[in-house]
């Protein structure tokens, strides 16, 4: 146990997804061809303009609406200067002191206990371009297509304690972003990326010790692993009598450690200033309530509902919430009759086995949420057994169709008429009689082994409970 | 005709102080991304001292209270359609670029620390 | 007598008239140019071929053509930016670039039929009163080629005054529209703040620069600020206000006009001629009916300063993007620091670098509220002081500059007392109100200018006092610059 607590604030980059940059026309769309998605506008060519992407704007008040910001009402842009050569304009056009939200909050829930973690602010600026290092080292080459992309950058409060925690708050931001739809969050191809402040301090001091800041998080993991490896470092750097300096280092997934970047002498001095050309916002209350209207159920409120109205337990809920599509896929599932408990449990169970099998998302795959619904029933009502249900599934989750016409056409559905459940048992009762003897005289095991020749002989078909009641009755008669 | 402009502008007695030494004239000046020569770092000093020093007489006014003007046109909220407009050749984008390889713009290799 | 001293509207009844065809207008264009821009320096890049193939292509059509302008040879500031026509801003930094789009009001002058005959001279990036920080010449005044033109806009002034051009384009940030046309006794209209688009013009202060007329006369100044102005979707700062036909505003008739006499532009420092052709000039306004009363600017003094702090942490950052990286001229070395560092050391000349090495230190960690909200604070001030005398009065009315054309070299190596030579200008770009320099005359046999200062976007008024002022002018101006013909 150690006697260190870890204090962790989180500096996250979400791209918008609009379908054009933040102050041109340029489509904003990842993976084009190197420099074709460029204009004098975001080359930063001598004597062009920035025009603001009202959609883009949209976006950020509904990312701050959806983190529970407040919004400033009277907002601006500003300059953040520093040179860099996927920086055309030598500054970005950032926000400084007026972000458009401020004072929000995220609730996670790691080991089952639940805790808000606060949203310092959220502001709106613009991507830098891509920079590709020839291998040769004889230089860097750099594509624009990526310059002017819209960005929200989200500055959590230093109030994560644990790697967990910092982990549990990418995954509820990343959802929150999805429910509203205003990016791809995907941090492989960049659109989610994020940066960590680490500082830890014995228990119960309650100044914070000094921080160093992680960069080259480039997934959930690496930020879990970096945090914690980081976590180590500082307490065995304090234990064994030295400082943590201020500094930003790296973290490398090769060697799982971190390593300096720079020192805090390095640190910039970016000159902000209100961008003169770019006109101040005015968010009043109408755009506000436009776009709060536009906001779905997000996946707190989807959480509580699934264990309150539909007898979720919570993890369930937590998980089946954590993607959108996947919790848009319950909702349709559910929409009917169908058991959103049983529903649920396919969810959980040989669905997500199935897709995390095939890395695939719920939405890539051809069965259809009404169609898991009616396989569902289709248990329920005791039309197939839950045996035949699993050969119907793998039907269905590869190739989709109705789960009823898979049931038909392949004749899998239950034998549940007594009379022709008699007529196929009988013979097997009588080949088996010594069993039935056995199971009078007190050996349980042998009712099982009847049921399994039964099931055997009708492929699975014959239904269960009535399989063992007749079982019985036959024994009786002995 | 050049004193008379110089003592109109001033409007005040100039005493000299030094406001900026040569270290910060050479801090700035890497954070403008400019060289120079030592001698032009004293010539520098001198002159930012002295625009400086003229710059300071705004000290006599009284701004309690008075917001600062960034723009002098009272608008709000001028934004454009969220709608594709094509972008460039890649040939054209490129046509002014020093230095090119494959399509892209080439830079001297970028330390981490840069 | 020259085409081009006949104005633009007899030149396109002329022409309608086929008593002459636009290719005779660029055709004095080139052969004026020819005569006398070796001494006067006035252009940068010659834009012969296009212009004169536009004008066959004009001569045409001309007669059916009702374009605001033309047929008519216009000269554009270098800062403009030109497709396919060298773009320098008369920087070494820019020397190689080939720019891949046309300013907005490049566009505008061109759709309303004006052919460009060149790129004029400046001073590097618009910063200069005297176009002496040009890195490629130094314009001369076509009155006296030992003076300067002034600046920025230096080139834009003489070439109108040489008769090169029947008009041009100018840039003015703090005074560079109207101080070089007072120099040239030419006419020069900085328009309000959001009157004319900005995309295009390379910037060197976003929030005080404007595009603004140079012309022989305020007809032809009225007709071609109607030809550039207007919203424009490329600038989120142009405004969206009506543009008026200017034109119909030159009645001749100021009755009752109330105009402001700020005592602060006639106090000490103003030279003793400037002063006398400036009062002469509101007696004359007088007789025509105007109202003149003494007011004060109170802040005025403190213009200079807050604008070289605004104007240089402005041009820190918007000239931060030549580096070398995209295009213009790049130092040759394998560092990244090392290049931009080289490129920009070689690419700038002094005065360009002093602004921004001021502009970076006025937004450094620690100074930014001592110097740049300070400015900005000083400007609010400045701004009030222009709405409390424009609410009781139509225009102001004081000199353009304090004294006329200094000599070429005389204050270049005096930053100080060069920023100085703008006090009468740089309010008004502080406060974004337009104003119009007029010829008023002579001091020391160089031209004096009268600037008039309106309410925002009450162009109208100040062609309307500037034109009623210029018909009874008692004085007829005309450079000493010959040429082989004259």
């Amino acid at each position: 146990m150690s006697n260190f607590e870890t204090i962790i604030g989180l500096e996250v980059h979400v791209e918008l997804k609009t379908k054009t940059k933040a102050f041109c026309g340029c489509a904003n769309e990842f993976g084009a061809a190197p420099n074709t998605h460029t204009c004098p506008i975001c080359l930063g060519h001598p004597g062009v303009l920035p025009i603001l992407n009202e959609e883009a704007v949209d976006f950020a008040i509904k990312a701050a609406l959806a983190l529970n910001c407040d919004i400033t009402r009277e907002t601006k842009f500003d300059r953040k200067n520093y040179f860099y050569p996927d920086n055309p304009k030598a500054y970005q056009i950032s926000q400084f002191d007026k972000p458009i939200g401020r004072n929000g909050s995220i609730e996670i829930e790691v080991d089952g206990v639940k805790k808000k973690i606060g949203v310092h602010r959220l502001h709106l600026e613009e991507d830098a371009g891509k920079l590709n290092h020839l291998e040769d080292g004889s230089g860097s080459l750099v594509d624009f297509n990526r310059v002017g992309t819209p960005l929200i950058e989200i500055v959590s409060e230093a109030d994560m304690r644990s790697p967990k925690e910092a982990y549990a708050y990418l995954e509820k931001l990343k959802a929150i972003m999805q429910y509203i739809d205003v990016s791809d969050v995907k941090m492989e191809e960049g659109s989610l990326r994020c940066d960590a402040n680490i500082s830890i301090r014995p228990f119960g001091q309650t100044t914070f010790g000094t921080k160093t800041e992680l960069k080259n998080l480039n997934s959930f993991t690496f930020v879990e692993k970096g945090i914690a490896y980081e976590e180590r470092r500082q307490e065995k750097v304090l234990l064994s009598g030295g400082q943590v300096e201020q500094e930003t280092r790296r973290y490398n997934d090769a060697t799982k450690t971190t390593t300096l970047m720079r020192g805090k002498e390095g640190s910039d001095d970016y000159r902000y200033f209100p961008e003169p050309d770019i006109i101040k916002l005015k968010i009043d209350d109408a755009w506000i309530d436009r776009l709060q209207a536009e906001i779905p159920e997000l996946p707190d409120s989807r959480q509580k509902r699934y264990v309150e109205e539909m007898g979720l337990t919570d993890y369930d809920a937590m998980v089946l919430t954590q993607q959108k599509t996947m919790s848009d896929y319950f909702e349709t599932a559910t929409a009917g009759d169908a058991d959103p408990k049983l529903v649920a449990n396919w969810l959980m169970g040989e669905v997500s086995a199935y897709l995390n099998s095939k890395y695939l998302t719920i939405d890539e795959v051809p069965m259809k949420p009404e169609a898991l619904a009616k396989l569902v029933q289709l248990i329920e009502k005791g039309t197939i057994s839950s045996k035949i249900a699993k050969k119907v599934f793998k039907d269905l989750i590869e190739k989709g169709g109705d789960p009823e016409e898979i049931v038909k056409a392949k004749g899998l559905v239950q034998i549940s008429d007594e009379g022709a459940l008699r007529d196929l048992m009988l013979p097997i009762l009588e080949a088996n009689k010594q069993s039935m003897i056995d199971y009078k005289n007190g050996k349980d095991r042998a009712l099982g082994f009847l049921v399994g020749q039964v099931m055997k002989a009708s492929h699975g078909k014959a239904n269960p409970t009535m399989v063992n009641q007749i079982i019985l009755e036959e024994i009786d008669k002995l | 005709m050049n004193d008379q402009i110089f003592s109109l502008n001033l409007g005040m007695e100039v005493t000299i102080v030094s406001r900026i030494s040569e270290e910060e004239v050479k801090y700035v000046a890497n954070l403008a991304r400019l060289s120079f020569s030592d001698e032009e770092i004293k010539t520098f000093t001198t002159q930012l001292d002295d625009i400086i020093g003229f710059a300071e007489q705004l000290n006599e006014l009284n701004t309690e209270g008075v917001e600062p003007t960034t723009h002098v046109l009272d608008m709000h909220n001028v934004m454009r359609k969220d709608q594709v407009v094509p972008s460039l050749p890649r040939e054209e984008a490129l046509k002014n670029a020093p230095l090119q390889e494959e399509g892209q713009v080439k830079v001297p290799l970028i330390m981490e620390a840069d | 007598m020259p085409l081009f001293e006949e104005g633009l509207v007899r030149l396109k009844q002329k022409i309608h008239n086929k008593e002459i065809k636009a290719s005779d207008l660029v055709d004095e264009a080139f052969t004026r140019i020819n005569e006398v821009d070796d001494k006067v320096k006035a252009f940068l890049t010659l834009n012969e071929d296009q212009a004169k193939a536009e004008a066959r292509k004009l001569d045409e059509q001309a007669l059916t053509s009702d374009a605001l302008l033309a047929g008519m040879p216009i000269g554009l500031k270098d800062n403009l930016v030109t497709k396919g026509l060298k773009t320098t801003c008369a920087s070494r930094i820019l020397e190689n670039y080939d720019p891949i789009y046309d300013a907005t009001v490049v566009e505008k002058v061109r759709a309303e039929q004006a052919i460009t005959i060149g790129k004029l001279n400046m001073d590097e990036f618009a910063m200069g009163s005297s176009t002496e920080n040009s890195a490629y010449a130094k314009t001369r005044n076509p009155w006296d080629t030992d003076r300067v033109p002034g600046g920025s806009s230096g080139g834009s002034a003489a070439a109108v005054a040489a008769g090169e051009v029947l008009f041009a384009l100018g840039t003015d940030t703090g005074g560079s529209i109207r101080q070089p046309s007072a120099f040239c006794g030419v006419v020069g209209m900085k328009p309000t703040y959001g009157r004319v688009s900005r995309f295009g013009v390379v910037a060197f202060a976003s929030s005080l620069d404007q595009v603004g007329p140079i012309t022989r006369t305020v007809e032809d100044n009225a007709y071609l600020l109607e030809a550039i102005s207007g919203l424009d979707a490329h600038d989120s700062t142009s405004a969206n206000v009506a543009v008026p036909n200017y034109a119909k505003a030159l009645t001749g008739e100021i009755k009752g006009l109330r105009v402001a006499i700020p005592k602060e532009y006639l106090g000490e420092g103003i030279d003793a001629a400037v002063k006398d052709q400036i009062k002469a000039a509101i007696r004359q306004l007088e007789a025509l009916g105007a109202e003149c009363e003494e007011v004060s600017l109170p802040h005025s003094q403190y213009a200079v300063p807050a604008y070289y702090i605004i104007a240089s942490s402005e041009a820190s950052a918007n000239l931060a993007r030549f580096d070398g990286v995209r295009y213009g001229v790049r130092a040759d070395t394998n560092d990244l620091i090392e290049m931009y560092k080289k490129s920009r050391s070689e690419g700038f000349g002094d005065e360009v670098k002093r602004r921004i090495m001021l502009g970076t230190f006025a937004l450094s960690s620690g100074y930014y509220d001592a110097y740049y909200k300070k400015a900005q604070q000083a400007r609010t001030l400045i701004k009030q002081d222009f709405e409390k005398v424009l609410e009781n009065h139509d225009i102001i009315v004081g000199p353009t500059t304090p004294t006329p054309a200094f000599k070429v070299g005389e204050l270049i190596d005096d930053p100080l007392t060069m920023y100085a030579n703008d006090l009468l200008t740089i309010p008004v770009n502080l406060a974004g109100v337009p104003a119009i320099s007029v010829p008023c005359g002579l001091a020391d046999g160089m031209p004096v200018g009268l600037q008039m200062i309106g309410r925002p976007f009450g162009e109208e008024t100040l062609y309307r006092a500037a034109y009623a002022y210029e018909q009874t002018a008692s004085f007829k101006l005309a450079p000493a610059i010959k040429g082989a013909n004259d």
